[in-house]
């Protein structure tokens, strides 16, 4: 009876989504949206990605990664390679940049997620200035002054890997491997004498997190016509962190909004160069003091709407709430 | 009741954390069904010897037996698949997690649908999670705790949130549970509650328990047998009225609170 309600919520969902999509695609084609717009949500997209990925990481196995902008740099010049120097397809070319961060996501993931919390942060910020240094060094992707790629990020694709994007990791969340990873979160020590093998979650989840930044870092190259080191550095690494931080850490769809909020935020500021990231600091400031568990806490949006039907429905139950 | 074939061995089994002996050759034996007890002053090496024993810290001597597997050295969570599983001094709850979802996750060990096949809900994951969440809700009722299964269990009053533990530790499905001060802050009400829900989990179960606690007339009420550890060596082990009169242990320990 539930999995058939929760099947049924799915496919609302799908339908809902396809419809956003086709009406968006009609938009762009129809010339109604100008480049800036669509520029906008593209990148909007792309950054969703990005925190959605970080929050499987962050948000529901609890480890503290602030490496996440080297996985996309992963992506980013692993798919422009593939595209510009090897002339493979673009969607292949995605793929492979995924996977490629993939890689890097279990090799940095084995030795350092013994490490914990600010231990670990330490590391995986490590990671990510280690990342960006190598590709400032190696000619063969254009050092410094970084490389061209073509523009080849389209509608069809952003949003494809969006849709596939949070509905993987909202399937592993939602199963008995995403509470294992919760578990984690929640308490190592007891996660580890219920019989979870915490390394193998730890890594697991950092993998499929990394390998949706290196999606993510396709879609970046192949949309900004040049990709240089300088785009990847910690501070990227700071505004994923952002992202999920203020969605309220565990919860997915606050990632998903926060990553819109804060990227319409800093769009519309670019038109004040001087005062941007004074605005931009303040409104982390004031969510902070005002909603300190992020935007959302650990909820989901679909929460909400179950809520209110308990609460329609369960009305007779009210005296039994009264102080005793 | 008890068999021959010791259930748990410990051999000799020792810890020191740099210069400082924890524990020193401690020998305990624990039978099928047996319901035995630790004790102790603060500090004599009881948590760390279910640390030792559910794989939190590897012994740098001697041996652990559970039926004929040698624990040494095996992860935590090897450990309580070949079971042994514990509860805390500290309850450790998943807080953020629903009464029911605690339980599920001591069922993790038993799905067998992979992460792939979760991510792309074959059938596999729905039949799967199905299987998870009848058993746990049918355990939930065993405990009855089913009123509070979507309650976040940090929300539950402390009586329940060490029920929900025992239950939680219980859904491992171990040979052998390890009971850190179960009656801890408890008033006596709740311990004889909880006396009562030990004596039911052994025989609905069949355990085996070792069971820490300072409550004296926990331990003196429902053991069979008892081991005292002072400053990380076994002083004396015997019957609740053979520890009640042991020199040693009057002189450790039992002096002031029962004689």
């Amino acid at each position: 009876m539930t999995t058939l309600k929760r099947i049924n919520g799915f496919w609302l969902s799908m339908v809902l989504a396809l419809v956003f999509f086709g009406a968006v695609h009609l938009l762009i084609s129809g010339g109604v949206l100008n480049s800036f717009y669509i520029n906008t949500l593209f990148f909007m997209a792309i950054n969703i990605i990005l925190a959605v990925s970080l929050h499987l990481i962050i948000g529901i196995t609890g480890q503290f990664s602030i490496g996440h902008a080297g996985f996309l740099a992963v992506g980013a010049y692993a798919s422009a390679i593939m595209t510009m120097k090897l002339q493979i397809p673009f969607s292949l070319a995605l793929l492979v940049g995924g996977v490629t961060a993939a890689v890097a996501g279990l090799l940095i993931g084995i030795p350092s997620l013994r490490l914990k919390g600010d231990y670990l942060a330490i590391a995986t910020l490590g990671f990510g200035e280690i990342v960006r240094i190598i590709l400032l060094n190696v000619d063969y992707v254009g050092g410094a002054s970084g490389m061209t790629v073509t523009h080849l990020t389209s509608w069809p694709w952003v949003f494809a890997c969006l849709l596939i994007t949070i509905i993987v990791i909202a399937n592993f969340t939602n199963s008995t491997h995403g509470r294992a990873c919760i578990s984690i979160r929640e308490d190592e020590i007891a996660a580890d004498s219920m019989g979870i093998n915490t390394t193998y979650y730890k890594v697991a989840a950092f993998v499929i997190g990394s390998f949706f930044a290196g999606i993510a870092g396709g879609l970046y190259a192949h949309h900004f016509y040049i990709i240089q080191p300088t785009n990847f550095g910690f501070l990227k690494s700071f505004d994923i962190l952002i992202f999920v931080v203020l969605g309220g850490l565990g919860s997915m769809s606050g990632a998903v909004i926060a990553a819109i909020l804060l990227t319409i935020v800093s769009t519309f500021l670019q038109d004040y160069p001087e005062t941007r990231m004074i605005i931009y600091s303040l409104v982390l400031i004031l969510v902070m003091i005002y909603r300190p568990k992020g935007l959302l806490g650990t909820r989901e949006l679909t929460s909400f709407f179950r809520l209110r039907r308990a609460v329609e429905g369960g009305k007779q139950n009210d005296n039994k709430h009264t102080v005793a | 009741m008890t068999t021959n074939i010791p259930l748990l061995k410990a051999d000799h089994v020792g810890i020191h954390f740099g210069g400082l002996k924890a524990l020193a050759g401690v020998n305990i034996e624990l039978y099928p069904g047996e319901l035995v007890g630790l004790i102790g002053p603060n500090g004599a090496g009881k948590t760390t010897f279910f640390n030792l024993l559910t794989g939190v810290y590897e012994p740098t001597e001697g041996s652990i037996v559970l039926g004929n597997e040698k624990l040494n050295g095996l992860a935590p969570y090897k450990i309580t698949r070949k079971g042994i599983s514990r509860t805390f001094q500290n309850i450790r709850l998943f807080g953020e997690l629903s009464v029911l979802d605690n339980v599920k996750v001591a069922y993790h060990s038993l799905a067998r649908h992979s992460i792939f096949s979760s991510i792309f809900r074959f059938p596999s994951h729905f039949s799967g999670e199905k299987e998870i969440e009848e058993k746990a809700i049918e355990f939930l009722k065993i405990f009855k705790l089913e009123s509070y299964m979507h309650e976040k269990a940090k929300n539950l009053p402390y009586g329940q949130q060490r029920r929900l533990e025992i239950a939680r530790a219980l859904a491992a499905h171990p040979k052998l549970l390890l009971l850190d001060e179960p009656a801890a802050g408890m008033n006596p009400q709740e311990t004889q509650e909880l006396m009562n829900l030990i004596a039911f989990i052994r025989e609905k179960f069949h355990l085996t328990i070792l069971l820490i606690e300072h409550d004296m007339s926990l331990v003196m009420g429902v053991c069979e047998r008892i081991y005292v550890l002072d400053h990380g060596q076994l002083i004396a082990h015997g019957t609740p009225e053979e520890i009640r009169n042991h020199p040693k242990v009057i002189e450790a320990y039992l002096g002031e609170e029962v004689s």
